[in-house]
């Protein structure tokens, strides 16, 4: 490691902090909601330390509990997180071309919103010791939170654990809703994303489908009608 | 730790981790298609704005609470306060609204 990559490392922690701060808060509400989908705390954290994903996550408790079919399971991850491949076709663009393999395969452990936000931030190409930096303080926050969620959601009274719940979903709409306020399709496609959402639990004869169907048919549908009808400028931006 | 879950975890953890790094591996051109990269680029709004409405009136322990929570987060949100910030204020307002109700 040169003296340059020991800085960028010391930077991707500085910077890594409230990321590691906000992972803390919003995985003990995912080890809650694991504990309450019958998740020991070894199963939620091992799951937290492996896959980085609130929103993957949260979306396989559901699909555990009920013994949802691999395939199902690994097509909700699929489609949950297929973001993470647009970022990832983003930060390829960052990466030094020559670049060896064994950075590319290490710095793809983590790619999350939030480590792709401040990665794509980072003046010129991407020094890799700046993403370990930002991974080695956040990934144990989002395991250790979780952990915690699991064991301290027996203690905190119901009160605080109903309270908790919410946090996740305040995560999800800190995400949304700062780039729909300055978009009209975008204000247009969360909203009706939600309404569609409402509706397929209403509709009797969809009822049969399960809560991991719902998200990919939801999301293949809407995203697609979305891009066909609204494409993107050519250049957007993928600053948060 | 049950094996079925424990082979769960490894599924998610492989499909999840190829998806993050093949472009790094693969990726030397830009993508070309405009509808496949508009088609990713809507794909976060949708999936999270899906998972919230109407799941977050059952996650609290009332409708009433999860919609303050709702609107607290909404709006604390579009004035752009950071992730923490509306994670942990709508917290609070369920909080509040739980012991008055």
């Amino acid at each position: 490691m040169t003296l340059v990559d020991k800085e960028a490392f010391q930077k991707g922690i500085k910077d890594g902090i409230p990321i590691a701060l906000g992972y803390a808060a919003v995985s003990f509400a995912l080890g809650i909601a694991a504990r309450n989908h019958g998740f020991s705390w070894l199963e939620a954290t091992v799951m937290s330390l492996m896959n980085n994903t609130s929103a993957g996550e949260f979306a396989a408790l559901e699909l555990i509990r009920v013994n949802a079919p691999y395939a199902e399971l690994a097509l909700t991850q699929l489609i949950i997180n297929l973001r993470y491949l647009l970022m990832s076709c983003a930060l390829s663009q960052k990466l030094d071309e020559h670049l060896p393999f064994y950075h590319r395969f290490l710095i793809g452990f983590d790619v999350t919103d939030e480590i792709f936000g401040i990665s794509i931030g980072y003046p010129g190409k991407l020094n890799p010791f700046y993403s370990y930096g930002a991974m080695a303080i956040s990934i144990p926050c989002w395991a250790f939170g979780t952990c915690m969620g699991v064991l301290l959601g027996n203690v905190l009274p119901q009160s605080i654990v109903s309270a908790l719940s919410v946090a996740l979903y305040g995560m999800f709409l800190a995400i949304v809703i700062p780039p729909a306020r300055e978009s009209k399709v975008l204000a247009s496609v969360v909203l009706v994303s939600m309404a569609a959402s409402i509706v397929f639990d209403w509709i009797p004869f969809l009822s049969w489908v399960s809560g991991g169907m719902k998200i990919i048919v939801l999301t293949v549908l809407l995203s697609l009608g979305a891009a066909i009808l609204f494409p993107i400028e050519e250049e957007v931006s993928h600053e948060k | 730790m049950r094996n079925k879950v424990l082979f769960a975890i490894l599924v998610m953890a492989a499909v999840t981790y190829l998806i993050r790094v093949l472009p790094l591996i693969f990726l030397r051109k830009p993508i070309k298609s405009r509808i496949f990269k508009s088609f990713l680029y809507y794909v976060p709004y949708v999936t999270l704005s899906v998972m919230t409405v109407p799941a977050i009136f059952t996650a609290t322990s009332s409708p009433i609470s999860g919609g303050v929570g709702l609107i607290t987060a909404v709006v604390l949100a579009y004035r752009k306060a950071s992730l923490i910030q509306v994670a942990s204020i709508a917290c609070v307002a369920v909080y509040l609204i739980e012991f008055i109700l």
